[in-house]
């Protein structure tokens, strides 16, 4: 237990460095990451504008896609690995993401339901008058 | 009997009974770099969650048109795609510039952090012409809802790319002024990170905004 701690301690990454690689590895990582985050971000497009898929499948795909691109930019970009070293950073991460979907999902169902059980607007003016 | 234990408790207060390796485990605080860069991790979450507030606002508003124009009707998503490809791609550069600060490549950084900063401002200047246009046709922040909320969403994504350029530009300076210090090598990674989150959001923002606006 003890010694595995000390490991941790002396292997920790800041978030964004890499483990030691040569100059030729790291800049191929960059070259594949901006690679696949281009291809995502072409496939996006393509789909927003295209008639060949099923339209309501649509907003669901670029969503999908958008949240593959960020992924793709945590490993490749920001060196994000499931590895030991990198549990503090994963774990900011986590705790934030989860923030992100409550603040976003919350105001959404929040506000369609007021949206949902308001007044018409008609009817609004009408008593203020 | 009494003696023997207090003795051994003042020689090996945490009773590990020589136990060679646990004595490692207090080796002090983490080394600074892995300390600043942690810290700047979390205030760039904490940014995101300040943007998803902002992303809450536009998804809460985007129907609420007052009777003006809809998403549909005003983006021009060839720019927008031009956009995403020049703020990519300055990502890519500036993790050069990451990998030539690492190995103190003094012409590489300056080469890199220089195309960053080209790319960054090609970026900011469609976005300007693109608000420009906006208020020209009678769609300014003023119009409805929807409009506000829009420019409060990109206008802020713009305003922090325009933050990340005048720090890219310091960096650039004190790397001239004071060579590849240790505390500079921390700025520099701290800067790195701050642009790639930055395209991260971008990346939300042309997805929510821009191609799901898009259709009618």
């Amino acid at each position: 237990m003890s010694d595995q701690t000390s490991d941790q301690h002396r292997i920790d990454l800041a978030p964004g460095d890499e483990r030691e690689g040569g100059v030729g590895l790291r800049v191929l990582g960059y070259v594949t990451g901006l690679g696949l985050a281009l291809l995502l971000t072409a496939t996006s497009f393509f789909i927003a504008g295209t008639d060949l898929v099923w339209q309501p499948s649509i907003p669901v795909a670029i969503i999908v896609l958008a949240i593959a691109q960020m992924g793709v930019h945590l490993v490749f970009f920001l060196h994000l690995t499931t590895g030991p070293d990198n549990t503090n950073n994963v774990m900011a991460l986590a705790f934030g993401v989860l923030i992100v979907f409550l603040v976003i999902g919350g105001s959404l169902w929040i506000m369609a339901n007021l949206n949902q059980n308001m007044m018409p607007m008609d009817q609004i003016m009408q008593m203020q008058r | 009997m009494a003696d023997t234990t207090l003795a051994y408790a003042q020689a090996d207060p945490h009773r590990l009974r020589g136990i060679a390796h646990a004595a490692v485990a207090h080796a002090g605080p983490a080394p600074k770099r892995i300390v600043t860069g942690f810290g700047f991790w979390i205030f760039l979450l904490s940014d995101i969650v300040m943007f998803s507030c902002f992303f809450a606002t536009y998804a809460v508003l985007v129907d609420q048109t007052a009777e003006g124009p809809k998403g549909a009707e005003l983006f021009d998503l060839r720019r927008v795609a031009i956009e995403t490809v020049l703020l990519l791609l300055s990502s890519f550069t500036c993790g050069l510039a990451n990998i030539a600060a690492d190995v103190r490549n003094k012409l590489w950084f300056q080469v890199s952090m220089a195309a960053t900063c080209v790319l960054g401002l090609a970026f900011l200047y469609l976005e300007g012409r693109e608000f420009a246009d906006l208020v020209a046709r009678g769609a300014g922040p003023t119009r409805s809802a929807f409009l506000t909320a829009f420019f409060s969403l990109v206008g802020c994504h713009g305003l922090h790319v325009s933050a990340g350029i005048l720090w890219l530009l310091t960096m650039m300076a004190q790397v001239v002024a004071k060579g590849f210090r240790a505390d500079i090598g921390r700025r520099i990674m701290c800067f790195a990170l701050f642009w790639h989150a930055l395209d991260i959001i971008w990346v939300a923002v042309f997805s929510v905004v821009y191609l799901l606006g898009s259709k009618p």
